[in-house]
């Protein structure tokens, strides 16, 4: 990495209670319920300003449909009842987790109301509550601070967005989330992976957190020098977190290079005029150009003179058409054209051509387009103009979202600082001193001392330890490794899984009860530990146990058996065994395992080979 | 809870007020924070300050801790703002008498302070200048449960004034504690209205982005400035979407809900119409129209009316002295407007002292019926005047306005069983 880049985490964890201010189970549901409308309008402040990033949000005037599961949502939720008491045991879970981090808890804790009008949050805003700051977690000898541990709710799920109407479920909306933000202190894609880990871990340690997909979501602070605070927000992948910097690292300074570029050649910020060019394009054959045209849309033009290959450069690492577009999205167009990429996507030459013309620019000119009804077509090439004028300063602060590939696309400019005033339905919590001290007196295993007696009780290498502490394997691991499987447990975490993420299986099937359940079986001699990645691979397939052993041919043969399946390929090469005497256990290991992998344990079945050679020369 | 005796030492003797930056050091800390009012469930050793990230965090005041001023607090003028007057639309008065109909909060001391001028007011709610030029005003800032007979009046005096300073309409934005009670009084002491007069409010308060006051707001403008009805009505929220609100006759409408966007429900009637946010009204009922009536202010009040509810087992020695102390009382019955036994004696003793009495159900739905059993019939005799269908808390207001404007019983008895402004009626129909 060229650039020093400096990251900053934070980490929402799911807690496993009730939700925050009601009594609703705080789990998912495939049910949608009845249904409600609302619209939400951004408050103006005392100076009758709208906060930017809520003014950015009104401005897409979005109506918003939330689905209401009975079982799962109830009139808090739906913003029809005011919330109950903040829930005690999200409360002393989100205490342990500062004390676990040797954060300073306030000494009373007080909800807040921050602005959100997205439509994720019913109420317009979002219930956080600030519990503890100035604490640390030390690892690999450097210490990583921890700025603050907030305990607030989670926000609606999102189902749908079709037209301007989002649609979004209250199953998820006020469960509980430990939000935990460190300082900026990574400077490696890397560390930010292990420090996530690391605090992934620390949450786990409560025992009361949620596991699973979709239940631990990290927001990534990225900036690079001369560039700007970006925030990559929900990545649910921990493993991507690298590639996220790296890419983030990547575009900050491509947008770098724009704008030297931009000030190097003189060019000046682009202000329209915005143009019809809809004649000049009539009877292109391109599919978005025609499919507009045919719903009665137009296609509106900008000159962008000077911004000739910045918009996509030969290389491709100039892209900021990719960041017009995006912009221009938010006003609800599939994207826009750029004179970089053109001609292209069935646009011609000679309708490119067309095109300059009509914007009255020279042969070679920037420009981009947009095709699709007025209404949305002219604010949306207006969002591109207003992107392109900003590559001046190089890279906008801003919220992305994250994409399944690494990579991020624009999702709204920062929220401002002071969006928050208090929730005054909710009563604030006074903590004792005794309380924390009591706390503080019984904390559970913290990670690495878990995995140091993890080690030494169970007798595997302290580095596998520390990779399944991290990696969230220590329950189970246990478990196992308490049923005398602690060397099989802790490859099949380490290697198996790896192994067939590798091969394209993903293991995400592969949960508790189906793990238990493949012990169990290897435990009752069902098979022999050399089947079990196969058994685990058709397990993560969807396939059942029995199937997965039924399948694989497995099913122990008895002693007598194997006993003559090994004497059958002895007599089958009698003249090599001969030849070599017990010379020839090495390379009949092969054709005998070929036939007893998965039935018989592989040190047994050398053993058995052993003796049936012995006795085969003994005769 | 107030601060503790030693909060209150260490702040004065800082000097420290509300809204000041001020820097607290502890032990091995310092945090630095605007001071914010004290809640009134925090500690009393415990003060609040807002921190540079927008949180509150509280701060025990102990041995430890030094409290210092870094700034003080500064007001901020608020830009004023001016509305221009469009002589084309209709003119509406907005007469505010508590709660916060629109508001601003300010975000860096987390106060919520409500839009009092006409001009604060649009510039919260813009959508209301295309629909009405407003002309607004804040009469009361209670809360709607200290409302009162004299507020009533106040408010009945103040809707005249407008109305005869030329509104085409007025909005009255009330706390929805009592909204029933109010415009029930305002239906019996503005005889003759011949424009509309409806109030609202909100059940999500004002600062909140989800807040239906502005919707129910914009649905009061435009039925005050563009609907052929007159009279008191309600308006809010039809359901719990921000799809329409209903608009309900001020006699018939009562609060059903503490918390639900629609608590409001006509009982015993349909609602008068129907006005969906997107801008169209709806009639769902007859209804008085506009220009048909001369405005008669009949004002006064007996404020000494009773409501009591019935329940089993309720003592006549405990309640008599309690009716005897009023010139009239208003019962919640149960079903048909039943009394036990023991209470028909004791209403009939405090009839024949000359307390009016009279009989409602705590069903809420349906009528009134003293004749099936015999209880009833025993309370005719005893001079109870049966409600028919109207609602307690109507009958209560309507109780106070009669007994002042007769001291006749049997006036008394003709007034509270003739229907004024519609919160009697002889038929139901059969619900959906």
């Amino acid at each position: 990495m060229t650039e020093r880049v400096t990251v900053g985490l934070e980490i929402h964890q799911q807690l496993d209670t009730h939700k925050l201010f009601c009594s609703c189970p705080s789990d998912l549901v495939e049910v949608e319920g009845p249904t409600l409308h609302r619209r939400l309008r951004p408050t103006f402040s005392e100076m009758g300003e709208i906060d930017r990033a809520a003014l950015a949000q009104a401005e897409r005037r979005m109506r918003f449909r939330y689905q209401c599961p009975r079982s799962h949502c109830c009139l808090v939720e739906a913003d029809e009842e005011p919330p109950h008491d903040a829930d005690a045991e999200a409360m002393e879970l989100t205490l342990l987790v500062a004390a676990m981090t040797s954060s300073k808890v306030v000494d009373e804790i007080h909800f807040m109301r921050k602005i959100v009008i997205d439509g994720s949050n019913t109420t317009g805003f979002q219930r956080t509550a600030l519990v503890a700051t100035g604490g640390f977690i030390d690892m690999n000898g450097k210490r990583i601070s921890v700025q603050s541990i907030c305990l607030e709710e989670d926000a609606a799920r999102k189902v749908e967005t079709k037209g301007s109407e989002v649609t979004y479920r209250l199953d998820r909306l006020g469960i509980p989330l430990i939000e935990l933000a460190t300082g900026p202190d990574m400077h490696d894609p890397d560390e930010v992976r292990e420090v996530a880990a690391r605090i992934g871990s620390i949450m786990r340690a409560t025992r009361r957190v949620k596991r699973g997909l979709g239940t631990i979501r990290e927001d990534l602070n990225v900036s690079i020098p001369g560039g700007a605070r970006v925030e990559v927000k929900g990545v649910q992948d921990l493993q991507l977190l690298p590639t996220y910097v790296e890419r983030e690292v990547e575009r900050q300074s491509g947008l770098l290079r724009v704008r030297d570029e931009l000030l190097a050649r003189g060019t000046m910020r682009p202000n329209g005029p915005m143009a019809d060019c809809t004649d000049a394009l009539r009877s292109s054959k391109s599919k978005v150009i025609s499919s507009a045209l045919s719903k009665g849309g137009k296609v509106f033009g900008i000159s962008l003179p000077g911004y000739e290959g910045l918009m996509k450069s030969q290389d491709g690492k100039l892209r900021l058409g990719a960041e017009m577009a995006q912009y221009a999205r938010t006003r609800g167009v599939a994207g826009i054209f750029h004179s970089d990429e053109l001609p292209g996507y069935g646009i011609t030459q000679e309708e490119v051509a067309a095109v300059r013309h009509h914007l009255g620019i020279a042969s070679d000119g920037a420009f981009a387009i947009c095709a699709d009804d007025p209404i949305k077509a002219e604010p949306a090439l207006a969002m591109a103009l207003q992107r392109a004028g900003m590559a001046f300063d190089g890279v906008p602060e801003e919220t992305r979202d994250p994409l399944p590939d690494g990579g991020t696309t624009y999702s709204r400019p920062l929220p401002g600082a002071g969006r928050m005033y208090p929730e005054t339905d909710v009563r604030p919590i006074t903590i004792s001193p005794q309380r924390l001290a009591k706390l503080a007196a019984n904390l559970p295993e913290l990670p690495d001392a878990k995995a140091a007696r993890f080690a030494k009780e169970y007798g595997i290498h302290e580095q596998q330890a520390r990779q399944i502490v991290r990696e969230g394997h220590e329950d189970l691991f246990e478990e196992l490794a308490k049923g005398g499987q602690a060397q099989v447990a802790a490859r099949t975490f380490l290697n198996t899984y790896p192994a067939l993420e590798k091969e394209g299986v993903s293991t995400d099937a592969l949960d508790d009860p189906q793990v238990r359940k493949a012990f169990e079986a290897l435990n009752r001699g069902r098979f022999a530990k050399e089947a079990l990645p196969d058994v685990m691979r058709q397990m993560a397939q969807g396939k059942d146990l029995e199937t997965a052993v039924d399948e694989l041919g497995l099913g122990r043969v008895d002693s007598d058996e194997a006993a003559a399946i090994v004497d059958a390929i002895i007599a089958d090469r009698a003249a090599f065994v001969r030849e070599k005497g017990m010379g020839a256990v090495g390379p009949l290991m092969a054709p005998v395992m070929a036939q007893l992998k998965g039935k018989v344990e592989g040190k047994a079945v050398s053993d058995l080979l052993k003796s049936r050679i012995e006795a085969f020369l003994a005769r | 809870m107030n601060y503790s005796e030693r909060a209150l030492a260490i702040l004065k003797t800082a000097g420290a007020k509300e809204g000041d930056t001020l820097l607290v050091q502890g032990k091995d800390d310092e945090q630095k924070g605007v001071l914010m009012p004290h809640h009134q469930f925090s500690d009393p050793d415990v003060i609040v300050i807002k921190l540079k990230s927008g949180y509150n965090v509280g701060i025990r005041l102990n041995e430890d801790v030094f409290v210092k001023v870094q700034d003080r607090a500064e007001e901020r003028a608020r830009p004023s703002r001016h509305a221009k007057a469009d002589a084309a639309l209709p003119t509406v008065a907005i007469i505010g008498t508590g709660g916060t109909i629109a508001s601003y909060v300010d975000y860096r001391t987390g106060a919520v302070h409500p839009a009092l001028s006409a001009d604060d007011l649009i510039a919260a709610v813009p959508e209301i200048s295309s629909i009405c030029n407003v002309r607004a005003k804040v009469l009361y800032s209670i809360f709607s449960e200290n409302m009162d007979c004299a507020a009533w009046v106040g408010l009945a005096r103040a809707i005249v004034c407008e109305i005869e300073a030329g509104a085409d309409g007025v909005i009255v934005p009330h706390g929805t504690d009592t909204m029933g009670f109010t415009s029930a009084a305002l239906s019996f002491m503005l005889e003759g209205l011949d424009r509309p007069v409806v109030l609202v409010g909100a059940q999500r308060s004002s600062d909140r982005p989800s807040s239906d006051a502005y919707t129910n707001l914009v649905a009061a403008a435009r039925f005050c400035a563009t609907a052929n009805a007159s009279g008191v009505f309600v308006l809010m929220h039809e359901g719990p979407s921000d799809t329409s609100a209903l608009v309900h006759r001020g006699t018939r409408v009562r609060k059903m809900h503490s918390s639900r966007r629609d608590a409001f429900h006509s009982v015993n009637a349909t609602p008068v119409a129907k006005v969906s946010f997107e801008g169209s009204v709806e009639f769902l009922a007859d209804h008085p129209v506009r220009g048909t009536g001369k405005l008669v202010l009949r004002d006064r009040m007996e404020p000494k009316v009773a409501l009591l509810q019935f329940y089993p087992g309720m003592d006549p020695e405990s309640f008599y002295a309690l009716i005897r102390a009023h010139r009239g009382v208003v019962l919640a019955g149960s079903g048909l407007g039943h009394v036990s036994a023991k209470m028909v004696e004791m209403l009939a003793k405090a009839a024949s002292d000359g307390v009016a009495v009279a009989m409602t159900t705590q069903c809420l739905h349906g009528q009134v019926n003293l004749n099936v059993y015999a209880t009833g019939r025993d309370l005719i005799n005893a001079g109870v005047v049966p409600c028919g269908d109207m609602l307690p808390e109507t009958a209560l207001v309507k109780l106070m306005w009669v007994l002042a404007q007769t001291a006749d019983i049997s006036e008394v008895r003709r007034l509270m069983t003739s229907d004024l402004q519609g919160e009697l009626s002889p038929r139901r129909e059969i619900d959906d």
